[in-house]
């Protein structure tokens, strides 16, 4: 049969990911070299901040406002209430950032106002059973709604227990709430109080880790206290070396090529 | 109204592996083929912002929408089957190449153990070895007869291995495609230590390629850059061997092949005797067609390829009451959960940095390398070093004793990030008589149609198997000079909610008897000469490996099976 490259070295954007990285050899994709240069090429321009467009005429942002962050899902009382939640889960301390100031509950809003708030690739068809553990979930509420009724849980509980709104509480008030929580000793409306618990758990890992562009992990910082590297291109010249290397992350912001 | 659409020779019902390789060898040998895949189509463009672990990873975005179309499970008969809502113990292919796309590509030949496992059990331990309910049986096929097909799908997809292999595993006729991948540190720990205490590691053969290779049928593949980002993921390489840069631009190319996306197959037309085509349903247009055609080929995995034949009624439904009749029969899966974990306090790993199929492993607690006189368990495990690429949404390590979550949770997990190695068992599977798939009688598809139910548990082989097998990863995660060491040796009932592996197997098996197998050694439907069968859901039962090897070289030899039967021009082959 006729020599024939595979579909993917001939493809139009694949040339233009290569030409943008400086690196089309002849239509046929070398890896080693490609992921390398791609790479260095990468972490050389993240040292040096990206220079303000030069042509135009919008008036200066003022530096401490985003004007891309603001709430989709939930309420101010709600986000307080996630915020709060979430630093105990993942606090701030000497190793670096926690959840709050990582944006984690900005993730967790984000998330919910999208399909996954909506169960949207899950299997929500009735009816609905009692299960066995090893069944999974079979509960009707869709994640958004047992977010909700969790927070508003968390509050009511505070609320019997302490007096306070949770946000208000001290941490160590805070933290017992949660383990009533977590351990279900929290009996309200028929809500799964472990099933929320454990959910909000992921959701804030979930925030402290996945790439920024979803609105947690902030400038990567979550990354960086465990020395994750993010998304690099290659490790062909670091795979087989004894030494722990530590490189500056790069995340996918890093790698958007358009026009 | 359906759509009745002109005949056609040859439809395949799935594009992943298994319908890419037929696509391909039929193609090639001159045949015009029609190949249905429910999801969409995909190229290597489509991953140049894949490295996103929570797009890909945690929210499964390359896999069947469960909204759709599920599974529904219970350990016993004895209770109510109910939906995997979400994912999941194992993550269900969907679209252009199916799981070929994101797997990890570990690859191994199933043992010459295997195939004969019946005999071979008896033969050394006598009959009462096999407990009552366990459903091992012979496959109708050997190891020597399944060579080339092995051989086949290693030059395709340029499996990169060692160039000498231990003697506890089969023999190969023609050595692996490109050389081994690299070694890591870590690996060069388990293997020390495993050949310190007298057995034999090797690097695991690999379908991310170790470099540039053009394999038989001219197509160029770039090597594998060790992203970490292998598993759940595609590769923007084209390194990792996939469908869809391997096998379907060959058929693409030969001019023969016309590939529909979006059509979800809903059943087998038969007149009881053959097949008469398939129908299937548009998924963007809801337009339901009807394809005739002289041969169809089932490729759907293994839990199409049941529901298919039982929703259409072909063939003879399993029934574990009076342990008769075929489809369903032989469920079986992968046992896993046997491992120690070594810890090193004075040094740290690249660990983010990994392949699909980067690590290191030995036999010598695999299929019947060992004496079982004294053991309640038969078959065993591959033992395991593995680097992957540990990502820090799905890997947050601790050990046993800390919290989960709070301070110390955090300082744990960041500390141990980079300071742990796993040594863990892929454990082999025996079916057995309660364990099947059949129709679900209450729960439905979005068509409206019964889902497939699995009834499924861990016994006590298994139980035995992942404590005698963790004491071994212990052994040998002693001697990796780590500061300590964990062993988890105890498995409970199945939980399909933790992932464990998509090797799911068993269903439509292969065998001699017609009565209670589905399909001949040809993967030919005994009940209806123009049906063609494959996929993991031909094993009669698991081994201790990864399932694709196997499934590969199963693909070839239905593919030959075929051309077979067209030239004989009808009757079984
Ligand atoms: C995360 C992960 C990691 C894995 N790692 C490994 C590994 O390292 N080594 C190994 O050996 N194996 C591994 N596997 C298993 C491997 O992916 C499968 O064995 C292999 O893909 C099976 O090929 P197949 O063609 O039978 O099925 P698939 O690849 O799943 O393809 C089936 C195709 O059929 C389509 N289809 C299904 N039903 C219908 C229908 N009704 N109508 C139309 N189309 C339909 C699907 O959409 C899909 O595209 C892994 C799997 C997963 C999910
Ligand atoms: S690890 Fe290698 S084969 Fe896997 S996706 Fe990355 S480059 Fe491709």
């Amino acid at each position: 049969m006729a020599k024939q490259p595979s579909q993917q070295p001939q493809d139009e954007s694949r040339r233009k990911f290569l030409k943008y990285s400086g690196t089309a050899i002849g239509g046929v994709v070398v890896g080693g070299v490609i992921g390398g240069i791609i790479g260095s090429n990468m972490k050389g321009g993240q040292k040096e901040p990206a220079a303000p467009p030069s042509e135009t005429n919008t008036p200066a942002v003022p530096a401490d406002r985003d004007y891309n962050q603001a709430l989709m899902f939930f309420s101010q009382d709600q986000f307080l209430t996630t915020e709060a939640a979430t630093e105990r889960i993942f606090p701030q301390d000497d190793l670096g950032p926690g959840a709050k100031e990582l944006g984690v509950a900005f993730f967790i809003d984000h998330q919910m106002a999208g399909g996954y708030g909506f169960n949207s690739r899950d299997y929500m068809s009735p009816p609905f059973y009692k299960a066995e553990a090893s069944q999974g979930y079979q509960l009707t509420f869709k994640r958004r709604e047992l977010l909700a009724l969790g927070l508003d849980a968390l509050n009511e509980y505070s609320n019997e227990k302490y007096k306070k709104t949770y946000a208000k509480m001290t941490p160590e008030e805070q933290d017992s709430v949660l383990t009533a929580f977590e351990k279900d000793e929290v009996n309200l409306k028929g809500v799964p109080a472990s099933t929320f618990f454990t959910m909000l758990q992921n959701l804030t890992m979930e925030g402290v880790y996945s790439d920024p562009l979803y609105g947690g992990n902030k400038n990567m910082e979550g990354w960086r206290m465990r020395n994750y590297p993010g998304n690099q291109m290659s490790y062909t010249d670091q795979i087989d070396k004894e030494e722990f290397i530590k490189m500056e992350p790069l995340s996918l912001h890093d790698h958007l090529q358009l026009g | 109204m359906a759509n009745t659409l002109p005949k056609v020779p040859i439809v395949i019902v799935g594009m992943g592996w298994v319908g890419g390789i037929i696509a391909a060898e039929l193609t090639k040998a001159g045949h015009n083929v029609v190949g249905l895949e429910r999801g969409k189509s995909r190229s290597t463009q489509d991953y140049y912002h894949v490295h996103d672990e929570l797009r890909y990873a945690s929210r499964y975005e390359l896999m069947q929408d469960l909204s759709k179309e599920t599974v529904t499970f219970r350990n016993t008969e004895k209770v109510r089957a109910l939906p995997m809502r979400s994912y999941g113990s194992f993550l269900l292919g969907d679209g252009l190449g199916g799981a070929g796309v994101h797997w990890n590509g570990q690859y191994y030949r199933f043992l010459p153990y295997d195939f004969e496992i019946h005999s071979k059990t008896i033969e050394r331990y006598g009959k009462n070895k096999i407990p009552k309910e366990m459903s091992i049986r012979d496959w109708g096929i050997t190891y020597d007869e399944l060579e080339s097909y092995f051989v086949k799908y290693e030059q395709m997809s340029g499996i990169s291995g060692p160039s000498e292999l231990p003697d506890n595993i089969g023999k190969m006729s023609i050595p692996y495609a490109t050389p081994p991948m690299k070694m890591s540190p870590g690996m060069k720990l388990f293997t020390d230590a495993s050949s310190k205490l007298g057995y034999h590691p090797y690097i695991i053969p690999s379908a991310n390629l170790s470099q540039d290779y053009t394999n038989p049928d001219g197509i160029e593949r770039a090597s594998c850059q060790y992203c970490g980002y292998c598993e759940r993921f595609g590769c923007e390489y084209g390194a990792k061997a996939d469908p869809v840069v391997t096998v379907l631009p060959v058929a693409q190319k030969s001019g023969k092949f016309e590939l529909r996306t979006h059509a979800n197959v809903t059943g087998i037309l038969h007149d009881g005797k053959k097949a008469t085509g398939v129908k299937y349903v548009n998924t963007l247009t809801g337009q339901e067609s009807v394809q005739p055609a002289d041969i169809v080929i089932l490729a759907g995995y293994v839990f199409t390829n049941v529901r298919l034949l039982l929703l259409s009624k072909l063939g003879k439904p399993y029934d574990p009451t009076t342990d008769t009749g075929a489809v369903g029969r032989n469920y079986a899966y992968q046992v896993n959960g046997a491992s120690s974990v070594a810890v090193y306090e004075d040094r740290e790993f690249n660990l983010a940095m990994g392949a699909g199929a980067l690590g290191s492993s030995l036999d010598d607690f695999n299929g019947d390398n060992f004496d079982h006189s004294d053991l309640k368990f038969i078959h065993g495990a591959n033992i395991r070093f593995t680097q992957t690429g540990l990502r820090p949404i799905q890997y947050q390590p601790v050990l046993a004793g800390t919290p989960k979550w709070g301070k110390d949770f955090k300082q744990a997990t960041i500390h141990n990030a980079n300071r742990i190695l796993a040594v863990s068992g892929q454990g082999a599977s025996m079916p057995n008589r309660y364990h099947y798939l059949d129709l679900d009688p209450e729960y439905k598809d979005s068509l409206g149609l019964p889902l497939i139910r699995m009834t499924f548990d861990f016994l006590d082989q298994d139980r035995e198997l992942v404590k005698f097998i963790a004491q071994k990863t212990k052994e040998i995660a002693d001697q990796m000079g780590a500061t300590k060491t964990e062993i988890h040796d105890t498995i409970r009932q199945y939980n399909i909610v933790p992932y464990q592996s998509t090797h799911n197997t068993g269903g439509t098996i292969m065998g001699s008897d017609p009565n209670t197998s589905v399909v001949n050694n040809y993967l030919q439907m005994w009940d209806a000469e123009n049906v063609f069968i494959c996929g993991a859901s031909n094993f009669c039962h698991n081994s201790g490996y990864n399932p694709t090897a196997t499934v590969g070289a199963l693909a070839y030899r239905a593919a030959e099976g075929i051309e077979k039967y067209m030239k004989k021009g009808g009757s079984l082959v």
